[in-house]
Parts: C-alpha cells; sequence; structure tokens
C-alpha cells in the first residue's frame, strides 16, 4: 500500500535492461509493523573523495510522498548526498562510499544493481537549468523514453503531454513544442527540465537548488509545481534559502561539515530546533 | 596598439587574397570545359584536361575519410569522455607529435608499409597515407569540441538513466556535430593539398585509374609534374588545376558549413 502508485504507472525502461532485483515494487519485502517504509532509508553513509571524506555516517529516513528539504552552508555535503542518492557521485572517478542506501527497501548499491536502473527510478534536477540544446521541447521531455528504448508515438506523445502539465509548463508551450528549448526563458527552461525528469516517471526527485538562478516569480512558480507534485513524488531538495525550506518541505535535515547535525519536521528545525548549530544557523548567525 | 594589433590582423588575411587573386589571374584562362572531361594530352599536343586527377583527388580524399573520420573521431571520443588521465595524457602527446611529423614523412613510411610489398605505387596506398594524416588532425579537433560541451548535459542525460554511450552518441556528439564536422573539413581540406606523401604511394597517372592497386592521379601530383616541366601550356594547365583545387577546398567547406548549419542556430 506504501508505494503504489497506480496501475498506470508501467516502467518505461526496456526490460531487456533491468535486472529482476530491481524491477516492480511490488516486489519489495514487506515490513512487520503498518509503519511505512521510508522512500529513501540511509544509513551510516560516508563519502570520500579520494582522501577527502565529505560525508561523515549520515543516517536518515526520507518519508515517501513529501518534501524534505536539505540545508547547510556551503561545502557541507549537501550535493555529496544528494548525488548519492541516484549514484550520480560516482562520477568522480576517485568517489567512494560506505554505509547504505535503500529505496523502498532496496539497497541501490547492491551487486547487480546498474546506476542506470536507480538513477530511472531517482530522478534528478540540477541548479543551472540544461535543456539540451539540439532537440526541441517536445524531444527534450522524451528524451530519457526515447533513448531508453520506448517507440511508441502515442506513448511518447501521451507521456510529454503529462510531464509537461505536471510541470505546469503545458499551457505555455502546447503551441510551440517543437521550437528549440533554449527558446524558453531561464524559469521555463527549469520546469522543463522537472516535466524531463518526470517523464521517465522516477518514484523520487532529488533537486538541487532548483531555483537559485531563477527569479522569484519564477522561483514561486517552481514551489507551486514543487508542492503539486509531492501528491506522487517523494521529493529531496537542496537549497539555501531557508524561507523556501519552510515554505514547501515537510522535514528538513541540517548538514554542517560533512555530518548530518539535526533531522526532523520542517517546524520544529526552525522554531525549536534542539542543537544550537542548528538554530545558529536558521536564525542566520552563520553559514 | 589596437592600431598595431589591427594591422597584424589584416596581414593575415592579405596572403589569402594575393593567392586568390593570382591564382585566379593565372589559372582562369585554361579553365574549360575540355579542362574537367579530358584526360592529359601527351607531351606537344595542346589541350586536354585534367578529369582524371580530379576524380583521383576525390577517390583518395573518400579513402581517406574512410580511414581517418572512423579513427579519428572514435578517438577524440575516448580521449574526452573515457580513459583515465595518464593514458590519455600519453596519447594526446603522441597525437600532437604525429600532427608535426612531416608529410613526406608519411610518405615514406606508407611506402614502406604499403607500397614496398605490394611491389606498386597504388590508390591504395595514397588513400591511406592521406587517412594516416587525418587521424591525429580529427582526434584532436573532436577531443576539443567535445570537451566543450557543458558537463550539465552529460549530467542532465545520466541522471535521466541513460546508458553513457547513449549519452555520448545522442547527447555529446550531436551537440558538438557542427565542431566534429569542422574539423573533419579542415582535415580534408589539408590533406587535400598533399603533395609529397602522394609522390611515395599513388605516383600519379596520365590515365583513368581503375583499381585500387594501381597509381592513381590527383590534382597535387598534376600540379607539380606540370609546374616543373619546361612546357608553357602545362604550366598554363597547373596554374588552372591550382584554381580548380582551391575552389574545391573552398566549396567544400562552404557547403557543409551550409549543411552542418545548427537546426536551432543558437550556438556556433
Amino acid at each position: 500500500m506504501i508505494m503504489t502508485t497506480g496501475p498506470e504507472k508501467t516502467r518505461a525502461a526496456a526490460p531487456a535492461v533491468t535486472p529482476p532485483k530491481t524491477a516492480p515494487r511490488e516486489s519489495a519485502p514487506s515490513v512487520a509493523s503498518d509503519a511505512p517504509v521510508p522512500a529513501v532509508s540511509v544509513r551510516n553513509l560516508s563519502i570520500f573523495f579520494g582522501t577527502n571524506q565529505v560525508l561523515k555516517r549520515v543516517s536518515l529516513d526520507v518519508p515517501a510522498r513529501s518534501v524534505t528539504a536539505i540545508i547547510g552552508p556551503s561545502g557541507c555535503g549537501k550535493s555529496t548526498f544528494l548525488r548519492a542518492l541516484n549514484r550520480m557521485h560516482e562520477l568522480v572517478p576517485t568517489a567512494r562510499m560506505e554505509g547504505e542506501i535503500r529505496l523502498f527497501g532496496k539497497d541501490i548499491y547492491g551487486t547487480g544493481v546498474e546506476p542506470v536502473i536507480v538513477r530511472r527510478r531517482v530522478g534528478m534536477v540540477f541548479q543551472k537549468s540544461n535543456p539540451f540544446p539540439t532537440m526541441s521541447i517536445a524531444d527534450n521531455v522524451t528524451v530519457g523514453l526515447r533513448l531508453n528504448g520506448v517507440r511508441s508515438r502515442a506513448v511518447l506523445a501521451e507521456r510529454m503531454e503529462r510531464s509537461l502539465v505536471m510541470a505546469a509548463l503545458w499551457d505555455e508551450v502546447k503551441d510551440r513544442l517543437h521550437a528549440p528549448a533554449v527558446s524558453l526563458s531561464g524559469g521555463q527552461q527549469q520546469r522543463l527540465c522537472i516535466a524531463r525528469a518526470m517523464a521517465v516517471q522516477p518514484e523520487v526527485l532529488l533537486m538541487d537548488e532548483p531555483a537559485s538562478a531563477l527569479d522569484p516569480l519564477a522561483t514561486s512558480k517552481i514551489e507551486d509545481l514543487i508542492l503539486d507534485l509531492k501528491k506522487e513524488y517523494t521529493i529531496i531538495i537542496v537549497t539555501h534559502n531557508m524561507q523556501q525550506a519552510a515554505r514547501i518541505s515537510e522535514h528538513t535535515a541540517f548538514f554542517y561539515l560533512g555530518e548530518l547535525v539535526e533531522f526532523g519536521s520542517t517546524s520544529k528545525i526552525f522554531t525549536n530546533p534542539s542543537k544550537k548549530q542548528t538554530e545558529d544557523y536558521v536564525t542566520g548567525r552563520f553559514g | 596598439m589596437q592600431a598595431l594589433t589591427c594591422f597584424c590582423a589584416l596581414l593575415v588575411v592579405v596572403p589569402l587574397g594575393l593567392i586568390f587573386y593570382h591564382v585566379l589571374k593565372s589559372g582562369i584562362g585554361s579553365v574549360n570545359w575540355a579542362f574537367f572531361t579530358n584526360l592529359p594530352k601527351p607531351v606537344g599536343e595542346a589541350g586536354g584536361g585534367m578529369a582524371n586527377a580530379i576524380a583521383g583527388t576525390f577517390e583518395l580524399l573518400g579513402l581517406a575519410a574512410m580511414i581517418g573520420v572512423p579513427i579519428g573521431v572514435l578517438g577524440g571520443v575516448f580521449l574526452s569522455e573515457y580513459g583515465s588521465l595518464k593514458l590519455n595524457w600519453w596519447i594526446r602527446f603522441g597525437a600532437d607529435v604525429l600532427n608535426g611529423v612531416p608529410s613526406i614523412i608519411w610518405g615514406m613510411v606508407v611506402y614502406a608499409l604499403i607500397v614496398v610489398p605490394m611491389k606498386r605505387f597504388s590508390a591504395l596506398a595514397g588513400g591511406v597515407v592521406l587517412g594516416m594524416i587525418m587521424v591525429p588532425l580529427i582526434m584532436r579537433t573532436t577531443e576539443e569540441v567535445l570537451r566543450l560541451v557543458p558537463n550539465g548535459y552529460r549530467e542532465a542525460s545520466l541522471a535521466l538513466g541513460i546508458a553513457q554511450w547513449r549519452t555520448v552518441v545522442q547527447v555529446v556528439i550531436r551537440t558538438a556535430l557542427k565542431g566534429i564536422v569542422t574539423g573533419i573539413l579542415l582535415a580534408l581540406a589539408r590533406v587535400s593539398g598533399e603533395t609529397a606523401p602522394l609522390l611515395f604511394t599513388a605516383l600519379g597517372n596520365p590515365f583513368w585509374n581503375h583499381s585500387l592497386s594501381d597509381p592513381i592521379s590527383a590534382l597535387p601530383l598534376q600540379i607539380f609534374s606540370y609546374a616543373i616541366s619546361p612546357y608553357d601550356d602545362w604550366h598554363r594547365q597547373a596554374w588552372a588545376a591550382a584554381l580548380v583545387l582551391l575552389f574545391l577546398v573552398a566549396i567544400v567547406n562552404v557547403g557543409v558549413r551550409i549543411l552542418t548549419r545548427d537546426r536551432f542556430n543558437q550556438r556556433s
């Protein structure tokens, strides 16, 4: 019951490349208690780049269908933490991790689990919007499907429209779907990137300061969108903006110098934090 | 200061103008229909053309591209997208050294590798030597333009669960395609004028070439042999050939640039 998303959410990936371990969520181990399985469960996560340890034994559970904000000063390991959740940090050749990350109960670093499969289940939106410049708006949205083997035009068209509607961009672009993606404004480009990430139907969406390069109006659109998306998706967002974290998230994690200082409900973190460091940071005394 | 730099910059263009002017002036008189359709006439007979040399140049460039483009482009992709720092440093160093090797040395290498074992000069050897000259050129330019592709595109693609090779082909190469094509064209333009290596390999041929294992003519070869001849008529034809060669290079460059003009015209 915890992770059903409806029968229409059949996986888009070509079955040939999907190892059975990661396929349908129905096969996730059932939990003994009636506590919901966390969408993402991190245990003792340490990340090293070469000899430099950037994350130190971080443990936290991210509940499904909610927004979790990651805050902390620059260089505290927020982005690295986020990237470890879909194995993007492995793009750095010297990266090494210890600990365990489970996605709906499944170890995403288990033997035989391909990073490619993990990344289809855990989407990502970056700080700098990066629609592919060689592709149209429509092609940008469907690229994740097309390059993973989806051929059916009907499926692609349906998925494209749904993703653009979800990203609150459909009305603005429906008359020029074949225009270049880079002809859109900055805020529209970022929403296009969100639509692109959602078209492959991930279960978790990671956002690395998605609005930090946008003006206030575009930022508020992205925030509305996030609030809308959490009905279906689990969202983890890194932000430098305290107000943003307070506005959109249910849970907040405060990182400092690679350690998870405090994790709890957003209202508690912002009004009654249990650690002095957290209080100093959220009140703007440092960071 | 600005005036001085401007002067120097303009100075770069002056030789181009001079070359065009002089080649045009000396060659245009002998460029006619027969020049493109006839075979060279024997010594003493007036007229004749360079149809075989023109076709030969295209044939040699085609052969060279078949060797140089795939190896060069894929090698450049490896340098930019894969490999380790140390290995790539050595490969890059090797390619740079090769780019500095005088073309006549290439000719000698292929002479030893192909001409001597086959016991004959051949179009194949000519194509191979031009292809070998192209490889390091294309490899380095491909690598350079691929490295200009912002990392954000690679990350965006990988984060969608797109496999790395597909990311490389569909996102990275596609984004840099114009630059890669430009690099290939520049390499083709460069080798289309090579003469020295062809003297050792393709040799030249006053008739049509019918087989890869026979000698073949090419415009630079024909220019060379006509220019050092004592006959005024051949000198005029050499000028005409130089003009045609110049225009071929220019047309290929301009034409493919138009063809590969970015669909959306937003990045240079």
